[in-house]
């Protein structure tokens, strides 16, 4: 058998890392090449550089080093057991075609993840030769993203802290329970360590040192995981419990949520489905009620029946339907956390609302001009001219939402 | 209604180009600062433009507008509308007499603004992602050359951002309107181009392809969000969009094979890699009762899962010190520091604990510290948790291991650091407060020093308040340390 080409390794590598959904390129230092003369730049805004027909954005290279792994995972295409085609990349094909991508600017730069072989130190020490020689060798300032192998030394974590822009470990699971379960050779006990020591890491180097006076720069996209939805019978509420303890104890800076996908040459352990895309979508949803509206976690399902997201409407306007006792809200009186409360508002139309109402009374044209859909904003406010009467409490209120909504739906 | 016009207009301007910004913005002051009317005023581009004719400003005349519109409009005038010249200068002249106009978002023109600069910063958007060079030559000729056609007039606008990415390499960036062109030193605009002009091909957009086809999920196509973000006016110049109808025609059966695909029987090194690497899995929790030293303790405490708490905690947090100290100290609970360091009183109120130990002379070293309840109990609050206060069946949860610590060790007395931890010694409630600076001796002979938890300390903001709870706390410490000589 002669050895595989290139271009067939990155067939099997590309294959085998898409089942990770982040792709995220922004938030990290701003950086560019102007002094180094080398290539690369991150400047705060990620940059979707494609668009795959699954809807996902192609930001970065998302490869693995290898997809041998010595774990048995088995939601995972590249654990032990399966058949896949196995390939592994040398390290200077992996920084060859990162750099030959990034010149031609198909991508902001790389992420590079690896199933585990031998052992945890020796792969995760490749994985961070690569982002030295990118970051050294190649004066590459572009995007790096490197998923951290939980088992892997204090000193390798360190060294890929001052390459990379982010780090990742992955949760895999809602709770250790499932872990466990299906993935018996990972240890959800290590996971949380590993994540607690890169917070505290990303603290310690936050401070200016002694003698320099200087912050060290240390993975200034900080840290981010991936939990999958619907490989385990996890309810949202349990799923958003888990998102919220690590938000608040890891200062993760995203929680990816990945609709458990069918893996070719599947475990039988597993629901052999279309991914469950439209609970994942609300799951993000939640997610940016809790991070950017004030919510917290408990609240978001308070009072639904079974735990889960309605799949039908968002998660702000099933809240609001479930607590219509907090509305009408007046659009000229509210403070900024009541007026994020009111479904149909995000926070750039609340942020205008409250900068045009300090120069005149907005009415419900007004309000109607500034959002995207007023059929869904209107019986939750107070205007100027409005009042919805009845209309908050009527019991059809749902279904007259509804509908105009699910025609307007992507999906 | 108006009669027809054909250069009834008092003024005609002539920029220079379609982003001649600074032309317009002369123009715009001198015209308005001389009460021309935007009904006045005709705007067109010419190659030979000439504004000798208009009126200069007059002396001492000052034009104040709003800092930001000039920003604003810089962005906006990037836009394609013909009519853009005549719009901006109208924003210009309301803005004197309604100075906040850009606040209010429902204003027709300001929306109008406010839509021209979003399909600006989008297109430009989309030019740092779409573009994609091809390269040509060989070592020191070495070039990367791409074509690419925004809708508005971006390229001077974007330049600067494709030198700071691509300083080190020589690149062209060929539009209809304008090219860009970096040598590695120098940026130079130059004028349009045809598509032709660029390389037809590159030798890397093969594997560029192989990649975009096996990232693509099958099993989950959305075509839709694919065309939102990627609408299909750019796929003429992106070698990857030819794979996409291809793609989406096969999408439903790949994913229909993936999911219908039975699962094979496991791969031959499977048996090898379990036998290398896992050669037993783990032994069955181990009973953590005959535990007969601290660290075996320890060891056992790792997996308590005598109460809930563990399921939101990082860790079990042990006891830390001597296994012979003569005194133990006991805390509430472990918090957000202690929790991620595996470590007790290791945070703030760790910190003040151990200062004010220094003043009272009680070494830490030989001294044995830990906590009622050994997992952090907490609600997450965004980035922060707050520590909530562990409910009576989580501490008699952790009497269990408190009890061990003590009979392991055989202090000569215990120092409850607040009311949970009385609870925990005492098994009972008591009133701190009241009971402070007592002894209490246990059936078993233990004595129980009963003192405040320093993070009270900490939780006071007026200094002279602070300053004396501190100075009670340290005399408290000093009893302590009276009573371990004693």
């Amino acid at each position: 058998m002669s050895a595989p080409t290139v271009r067939e390794k990155l067939a099997v590598l590309s294959d085998a890392a898409k089942y990770d959904a982040s792709c995220a390129s922004s938030g990290s230092a701003k950086k560019d090449s102007l002094k180094s003369g080398g290539i690369g730049s991150t400047e705060g805004m990620g940059i979707c550089h494609s668009y795959a027909p699954d809807g996902r954005c192609i930001s970065l290279l998302k490869i693995l080093l290898t997809n041998f792994c010595i774990y048995d995972c088995s939601y995972c295409i590249n654990r032990s057991s399966s058949n896949v085609r196995r390939a592994r990349f040398s390290i200077d094909e992996v920084v060859k075609l990162t750099m030959d991508f990034y010149r031609r600017n198909y991508i902001e730069g790389l992420f590079l993840s690896s199933g585990v072989i031998r052992s945890p130190d020796e792969t995760m020490a490749e994985m961070v030769e690569v982002a030295r020689r990118l970051r050294l060798e190649e004066k590459f300032s572009g995007y790096i993203h490197l998923k951290t192998i939980p088992e892997s030394s204090a000193e390798l974590v360190e060294q890929a802290g001052l390459y990379a822009d982010r780090l990742s470990i992955n949760v895999e699971l809602p709770t250790d329970e499932g872990v466990k379960r299906l993935a018996p050779e990972k240890k959800p006990e290590t996971i949380r360590l590993s994540m607690a020591n890169l917070r505290r890491k990303m603290e310690e180097k936050a401070e200016p040192t002694l003698r320099t006076k200087k912050r060290e720069r240390f993975a200034p996209g900080g840290q981010s995981t991936q939990m999958i939805v619907g490989a385990d019978k996890t309810s949202d509420d349990g799923i958003l419990h888990t998102s919220a303890r690590l938000y608040g104890s890891y200062h993760l800076r995203r929680v990816y949520y990945s609709a458990f996908s069918p893996i070719p040459d599947s475990s039988s352990s597993l629901p052999l489905q279309k991914p469950p895309l439209m609970r994942e979508h609300r799951l993000y949803q939640a997610d940016w009620l809790m991070r950017f509206y004030g919510f917290s976690q408990p609240e978001i399902l308070a009072g639904s029946s079974d735990g889960m997201l309605d799949l039908a409407i968002d998660p702000k306007l099933a809240w609001a339907l479930r607590n219509r006792g907090r509305f009408p809200v007046d659009i000229n009186r509210a403070d900024r956390e009541a007026l994020l409360r009111v479904p149909g508002l995000g926070t750039k139309v609340v942020a205008k609302i409250l900068g045009t109402r300090r120069h005149h009374r907005l009415r419900l044209e007004d309000v109607g001009r500034i959002c995207h859909s007023i059929a869904k904003v209107r019986p939750f406010i107070i205007a100027e001219g409005w009042s919805p009467g009845g209309l908050t409490d009527k019991t059809g209120l749902r279904d007259t939402i509804v509908q105009p909504c699910e025609q307007l739906s992507l999906f | 209604m108006q009669p027809a016009q054909f250069n009834l207009a008092r003024y005609n301007v002539q920029l220079a180009s379609q982003t001649d910004f600074v032309g317009w913005r002369d123009a715009a002051r001198r015209l308005v600062l001389n009460e021309v009317g935007p009904e006045d005023i005709a705007w067109s581009v010419a190659a030979e433009s000439d504004q000798a004719d208009l009126p200069s400003v007059p002396e001492g005349a000052q034009l104040v507008v709003p800092r930001d519109f000039i920003e604003h409009a810089a962005t906006a005038f990037c836009h394609s509308d013909p009519g853009r010249f005549a719009f901006l200068y109208r924003m210009l002249w309301r803005l004197r007499s309604e100075p906040k106009l850009l606040a209010i978002a429902t204003d027709p023109d300001t929306r109008r603004l406010e839509a021209m600069e979003k399909a600006v910063r989008r297109d430009s958007h989309k030019m740092h992602a779409f573009v994609r060079f091809r390269k040509i030559g060989e070592g020191s000729d070495e070039r990367y050359v791409a074509w690419f056609e925004p809708d508005h007039f971006i390229v001077e606008r974007n330049a600067d951002f494709f030198v700071r990415r691509f300083t080190g390499m020589r690149w062209t960036i060929l539009t209809p309107y304008a090219s860009a062109d970096w040598d590695g030193e120098r940026l130079a605009i130059g004028p349009g181009a045809a598509k032709g002009d660029a390389p037809a091909e590159d030798d890397t957009e093969a594997l560029w392809l192989t990649y975009f086809e096996n990232i693509f999920n099958p099993a989950r196509l959305k075509v839709k969000a694919m065309q939102k973000e990627m609408p299909k006016k750019y796929w003429r110049n992106l070698p990857e969009a030819s794979l996409i109808p291809d793609l989406i025609a096969g999408a439903d059966e790949a994913a229909r094979d993936m999911i219908a695909r039975t699962p094979t029987t496991p791969a031959p090194h499977h048996a090898k890699v379990q036998a290398k690497h896992w050669p037993k899995r783990e032994p069955a929790e181990a009973p953590d009762d005959d535990a007969s030293t601290i660290s075996e303790l320890r060891e056992a405490a790792k997996g308590c899962r005598r109460c809930p708490l563990w399921r939101d905690a990082t860790q079990t947090v042990f006891g830390e010190g001597p296994d012979n100290a003569r005194v133990v100290f006991v805390g509430e609970q472990p918090g957000d520091q202690e929790d991620l360091a595996g470590k007790p009183f290791v945070g703030p109120a760790g910190k003040v604990f151990d200062a004010i130990l220094d003043d009272a002379g009680v070494d830490r070293q030989k001294v044995y510290v830990t906590n009622a309840v050994k997992h952090f109990k907490f609600e997450p609050r965004g980035k922060r948790r707050i520590h909530s206060k562990p409910n009576a069946g989580e501490v008699q949860a952790c009497r269990w291991w408190i009890g061990k610590e003590l009979e392991l060790i055989k202090p000569d007395l215990a120092v409850a650091l607040g009311a949970t931890a009385a609870l925990s010694l005492l098994g009972k409630a008591i009133a701190v407060t009241k009971m402070r600076g007592q002894v209490i001796e246990r059936e078993d002979g233990l004595r129980v020093f009963i003192t405040i938890h320093p993070s009270f300390i900490l939780r006071i903001h007026e200094p002279a308040e602070k300053e004396a709870e501190r100075e009670r706390f340290l005399q408290d410490m000093k009893q302590v340390k009276r009573l371990m000589a004693a």
